[in-house]
């Protein structure tokens, strides 16, 4: 009896050749690319891998017959999670990049351990729990088309639930907002309140402006320092941004010596 | 080709998410992480759907979408306040709850 | 049953006459004592009211009810604050009030130069209602606030000297005795409601025949547990001797008269228990003739003249105690011989400190003699009392001592020869020591201190004097004649009108024997005392050491309750500091020691708590795993 219910699971469990194609395809590259996540440096390298595997997802979803799903994952997960976890990269800083010297004494090999034994474990149960009876597919459920079909179900049995999801969302929004909100400790300086400080300090070197950056005859550019009339180099005259990045040029190379030597 | 291979597949990428918020430091990366573990869970909702032949587990798995998209926004706040304060987004800096 | 509006009124004055007195300090130094007096005056006059409307009425229409409002109402446990005055309490009232007024009269006059008069005045009339509350109570809860407020306007009372550290202990051990009988009538108040589910007197009284002879011998043991401590019965005596520590008018009115003859109104209140309990009544008997034998042989060796009488009034409560232990027919004479002993005891207290009064404070009688032609007032009272308390006839004590002894001698059989013999014998001890005082005191040679000079009291101390010595004289005659108490109370005490035993002698044959037995007792001590010591001999027998420390009823005490008690409390404390702290010490220490390991793991980096959460999901994933495959 048990024998013949597995066999009758092996047969009709199975399924077209082309879809079993497609995940022999797909499935292998989803997960050399979930592996991908763990082992890159670069988070924004971690967010595009995800991307990838979030659209091959998408597409095993739709030869499931989920094509209502299929398409939120697209547009909701590809399209809009994964943007904004790129822009928050942005924000903290696309170059965060962070070694992988594990810094916590007996971290990495138990979570390994647990993982993968977790893994095997929830494996070995999918497993037992498949052979007891055969997929009946969604053909009948889809008769009236998915999209048709979730429809019915949301708003109908589930409609509780939905509304109570719909609630959280809007709590979700609201408190992003107030977590990102950040308080202002001062007034933003004016103009006004600038050149009075200008013109307040020790010494009026500066109380027409600061220097223009450049060389003018030779690199009329904003990473490179202005000559003084002595021939060295103006710091205020280029970004402090700028300079915090290492993005400055030496403005030696365009003293005048070199320039006269270059002319003999 | 068995159709408890997706179910496979599924449980390959719960475990490699949780690996992953295991062993990565940055606060980001371990948020993809749960994203993916979460992604996983919605594929075996996908496939379990389709064994039992109703709709059902692809309610499940939009609300799942859903309540996902709630922590992003949420998670991602969070992120960006202590960001904010620590200049930082690996969670090993945020770590004075201890003894 | 009649209701009054009025019976409030009983209690409320003295009441709020104190509160007031008390509240208001030092301005009402000047009036306090006429106001306390005043207010128990009218107290009395409240009293022989009600007596007079309560005579014109006939037998069971006499009892009044008022009730004030209703005070405790739980569950099954409902008790209203309601007075019930009926024809045994009208008899306290008017003793309480009356004696009561006489003494605060007198206590004008002895309280004179004491400072705080205003605030003895103000415990006095604290005292009157408290313990009118104690007599007009209709259920045992109510009874137990009042018998509650006398134990501390004794206290209070006794204490009034505070400043002298020998009176604050006597005090406090009057307190410490008196709760070991509170503890009884508490008991016994739970066990009437646990056996009648009602604490009222009726109550109790209509569910006492069917109720289990266990039960009721037991209540009736706790009743007398109670009735001891409040009136010094054996084994609680001890404290009557230190109370005297007292100012005497305290000791007339409260540790002579009314206060310690609770306990007899309690027995006597709780007739239809003993009537239904031959083990209680055996106990109560028990306990009256160990006590009046007891108080009778203290008193012979007593030079303190205080507390010989104190010694009396132990062995003449007993007396009382002994008569409401012999059935329904002894009640009345219980009651009788306490309204009589009211009069003469109070009035020979009075006297005697009215001799102090004279004698600067002195209370050792060899140090007195002669008196009699100095304070003939003081003398010829007290002397009217002394009578009254032998028992000679025609005065008080011989209608009611001898009826005790009669009543005893008719419980027919052995029993009856045995108690009848030891009352015998204890009015031939009565007649010896209180022929001791008289004589010590006021006749011989005078053996005073030096720079004594005694003299009679004011008025307002003698006129008390002369009315209760015309109680002593005339109470006893009134009383009985016709039967007019017995019958006034046969409807409460002796509701199925049982008559006595068979008479075993002629009541003249009892009446001579005690006559004979006072006169052999008088004889003796008058030869003995006709000359004597100031000083008090050392070489004595071993009896009258013994008799001088009390029968060793401290030592007893303290061997028996003290002692133990101490090591008690020093086991308890030590197991409280080694046995408990050290267990709550102990789990503290485990727990810390614990949690210094364990809050290692408390690391603070969230990874490491993600991997212990999905180690454990592991390992529960994992057991399931085992034990289902």
């Amino acid at each position: 009896m048990l024998h013949t219910a597995f066999h009758l699971g092996l047969t009709v469990g199975r399924t077209a050749t082309p879809e079993a194609v497609q995940f022999w395809i797909l499935a292998p590259l989803a997960v050399i690319a979930a592996l991908g996540i763990l082992v890159v440096k670069k988070a924004v390298h971690s967010a595009l891998l995800m991307a990838w595997v979030m659209v091959t997802l998408a597409i095993f979803y739709i030869a499931q017959d989920a094509l209502f799903l299929g398409i939120v994952q697209i547009v909701v997960y590809t399209g809009a999670v994964m943007m904004l976890f790129l822009f928050i990269l942005m924000l903290v800083g696309v170059d965060s990049s962070e070694s992988f010297v594990e810094n916590l004494k007996g971290q990495r090999i138990p979570a390994i351990i647990a993982a993968l034994g977790l893994g095997g474990l929830i494996a070995s149960l999918v497993g037992r729990a498949t052979v007891a009876g055969p997929a009946v597919g969604l053909t009948a459920a889809n008769a009236d088309g998915n999209v048709q079909g979730l429809a019915k179900l949301l708003f109908t049995q589930y409609v509780w639930a939905f509304e109570v999801v719909s609630a959280l969302l809007i709590t979700a929004a609201l408190g992003a907002m107030v977590l990102a909100h950040s308080q202002k400790v001062r007034s933003p300086f004016a103009q006004r309140d600038l050149s009075i400080a200008r013109f307040r300090k020790s010494s009026l070197g500066d109380a027409a402006g600061l220097p223009a950056s450049g060389v003018y005859a030779r690199h009329n550019a904003v990473d490179v320092p202005a000559l003084l009339p002595d021939g060295s180099p103006a710091p205020t005259s280029v970004s402090q941004t700028l300079r915090a990045r290492g993005d400055i040029i030496s403005s030696s190379s365009f003293a005048l010596e070199s320039i006269e030597e270059q002319e003999d | 080709m068995d159709i408890s291979n997706y179910l496979y597949l599924s449980v390959i990428l719960f475990t490699i998410g949780a690996l992953g918020v295991l062993i990565r430091r940055n606060a980001i990366v371990i948020f993809m992480c749960i994203e993916l573990m979460l992604n996983a869970s919605n594929l075996a909702l996908v496939t379990f759907s389709r064994i039992n032949g109703n709709l059902d587990g692809q309610v499940a798995s939009f609300f799942t979408m859903v309540v996902a998209a709630c922590e992003v926004v949420v998670g991602l706040a969070i992120i960006v306040t202590i960001y904010r304060s620590r200049r930082s987004a690996s969670v090993d800096d945020a770590s004075l709850l201890k003894n | 049953m009649r209701t009054s509006s009025h019976l409030v009124y009983l209690i409320a004055l003295p009441l709020f006459s104190a509160a007031l007195l008390l509240l208001l300090g030092r301005i009402a130094d000047k009036w306090g004592h006429l106001l306390a007096t005043l207010i128990s005056a009218t107290t009395f006059g409240i009293g022989v009211a009600e007596f007079f409307s309560m005579h014109s009425q006939s037998g069971a229409n006499r009892a009044v009810t008022q009730k004030i409002f209703e005070w405790i109402s739980v569950g099954n446990l409902k008790v209203d604050a309601s007075l019930l005055l009926d024809q045994l309490s009208v008899c306290f009232v008017l003793l309480i009030t009356g004696v009561g007024t006489l003494i605060h009269i007198y206590s004008i006059a002895y309280m004179d130069h004491d400072k705080d008069r205003r605030r003895f005045f103000a415990y006095l009339n604290l005292f009157i209602a408290a313990m009118l509350l104690l007599v007009l109570g209709d259920s045992y809860l109510n009874l137990y606030v009042g018998w509650e407020g006398v134990g501390l306007a004794s206290y209070l009372l006794i204490g009034f000297w505070n400043q002298n550290p020998a009176y604050a202990v006597a005090a406090k051990k009057a307190f410490i005795a008196n709760r070991v009988g509170d503890v009884g009538l508490s008991l016994a108040i739970m066990i009437s409601f646990a056996q009648f589910g009602t604490v009222s007197f009726a109550g109790v009284q209509a569910g006492a025949p069917h109720a289990s002879p266990v039960a009721l011998s037991a209540i009736g043991a706790m009743l007398l547990l109670a009735a001891a401590g409040k009136s010094a019965q054996f084994p609680l005596q001890s404290w009557l001797g230190d109370a005297m520590a007292g100012p005497t008018p305290v000791s007339a009115l409260i540790h002579a008269a009314t206060m310690v003859t609770a306990g007899v109104y309690l027995i006597t209140r709780s007739n239809f228990i003993f009537d239904a309990s031959s083990t209680a009544r055996i106990l109560v008997v028990t306990v009256g003739v160990i006590t009046l034998l007891f108080g009778a042989i203290v008193g012979t060796a007593k030079d303190d003249i205080k507390k010989a009488l104190a010694a009396s009034t132990m062995s003449q409560i007993g007396y009382m105690i002994l008569a409401t232990g012999l059935g329904p027919v002894g009640y009345a004479f219980a009651i009788m011989h306490l309204l009589t002993h009211g009069f003469f005891k109070a009035g020979m207290f009075l006297g005697a400190g009215s001799v102090m009064h004279g004698m600067e404070d002195e209370v050792n009688m060899r140090k007195y003699g002669g008196l009699a032609k100095l304070m003939p007032i003081t003398a010829v009272t007290f002397g009217l009392g002394y009578l009254a308390i032998l028992g000679v006839p025609p005065f008080a004590g011989f209608y009611s001592k001898d009826k005790i002894i009669e009543t005893a001698f008719n419980q027919g059989g052995g029993k009856g020869i045995l108690l009848g013999g030891a009352a015998l014998i204890g009015a031939g001890i009565t007649a010896f020591y209180m022929t001791r005082v008289v004589v010590l005191t006021f006749s011989g040679a005078r053996r005073w201190k030096e720079g004594a000079h005694p003299h009679e009291s004011s008025i307002l101390m003698w006129a008390p004097m002369v009315v209760l010595a015309i109680g002593s004289v005339a109470s006893g005659f009134l009383l009985s004649f016709g039967s007019s108490l017995v019958n006034w109370l046969q409807p409460v005490v002796n509701a199925s009108n049982s008559v006595g035993g068979k008479e075993l002698m002629n009541p003249w044959v009892v009446s001579l024997l005690a006559l004979a037995v006072v006169v052999l007792g008088a004889g003796y001590a008058i030869t003995k005392y006709r000359t004597v010591e100031a000083v008090a001999p050392e070489k004595v027998s071993i009896f009258t050491k013994a008799a001088r420390k009390d029968l060793f009823q401290d030592d007893v005490n303290d061997a028996l309750l003290v002692k133990p008690g101490k090591a008690l409390t020093l086991g308890l404390v030590a197991t409280d500091n080694y046995v408990i702290d050290g267990a709550v010490r102990l789990v503290g220490w485990v727990l810390s020691e614990i949690s210094d390991v364990l809050r290692k793991i408390q690391n603070g980096y969230v990874r490491t708590y993600a991997l212990i959460m999905l180690a454990g999901v592991f390992i529960g994933a994992l057991i399931i795993w085992v034990v289902t495959v």
